[in-house]
């Protein structure tokens, strides 16, 4: 189940990262979300796994269509997907994961491994919430309602164009 | 292997890998926001594994940093592809390498 999952998540985020359209870029990366859901159900985490589905499924997908389709991204680019210095940043990526894979390898005999199911469910969540989390809460209520007229904001300036 | 966190870890550090080369190598502006989405994500995988496998889950601490997590990548998702609409709008192209200067 563990294998089944990882291999769709890491094939949707590969395909996402390599496709040449950006709208199949798109739903392979929707696939790469949905995966991630899957982990997070898998590992108990009912809440996350949901909202997971909620924000990324449902909003930042249909999001970034919308982006594409608004800014004529679905037309194939005469130039090649990729940047002029991919070699460049390719190596990096790939040194970046060869430091987290030794780190992780190197420390799993001292990873935390409780077995037990955890009990806790979503009204746990929401006492936790409202209780010791609630200024993260707050400002997080005030980061979203900031970010959300920011970005009306910045796409609906229209900017008088001089000719 | 260890224990099954270990798995969990790998899977995560291989996906912020593909969205850090994603992020670095792709010229449209919108693929690039995705690979840093991929990131963030890769991100929210651990803390809900450490979540779930700590002594102490009833804590919840790791369950309320990806909550936390999840909110703050949706807002950043807004405010980026705003942004990415508005530059289409003003020079007519999403492509990075020709977008080198920071006054219009």
């Amino acid at each position: 189940m563990f294998y089944l999952i990882a291999a769709l998540t890491l094939a949707g985020a590969l395909a996402a990262m390599t496709l040449k359209h950006l709208v199949h870029a798109a739903l392979a990366v929707t696939v790469a979300f949905g995966g991630l859901a899957l982990f997070f159900l898998s590992l108990d985490a009912q809440f996350a796994g949901f909202a997971q589905i909620l924000v990324y499924i449902g909003a930042v997908a249909i999001l970034v269509v919308f982006a594409i389709l608004l800014t004529r991204g679905s037309e194939l680019p005469k130039d090649g997907v990729f940047s002029r210095t991919w070699f460049v940043g390719l190596p990096i990526a790939a040194g970046i994961f060869a430091v987290l894979g030794w780190a992780v390898i190197a420390s799993s005999k001292a990873l935390p491994s409780e077995t037990a199911t955890p009990a806790v469910n979503v009204h746990d969540i929401g006492v936790a919430l409202v209780g010791r989390y609630v200024l993260p809460l707050e400002i997080l209520a005030l980061l979203l309602t900031a970010a959300t007229i920011g970005a009306v904001i910045v796409a609906l300036h229209e900017k008088e164009r001089a000719k | 292997m260890g224990t099954p966190l270990t798995g969990y870890l790998v899977v995560a550090a291989l996906l912020f890998s593909i969205g850090l080369a994603g992020a670095l190598v792709r010229r449209n502006a919108i693929m690039v926001l995705i690979g840093i989405e991929l990131m963030l994500n890769a991100a929210n995988l651990n803390f809900i594994a450490f979540w779930r496998y700590s002594p102490h889950p009833e804590a919840l601490t790791g369950m309320m940093f990806a909550i936390f997590s999840i909110a703050v990548a949706a807002a950043e998702a807004a405010v980026g592809l705003g942004l990415v609409i508005s530059i289409h709008r003003h020079t007519g192209t999403t492509d990075l390498d020709k977008m080198n200067r920071m006054k219009g």
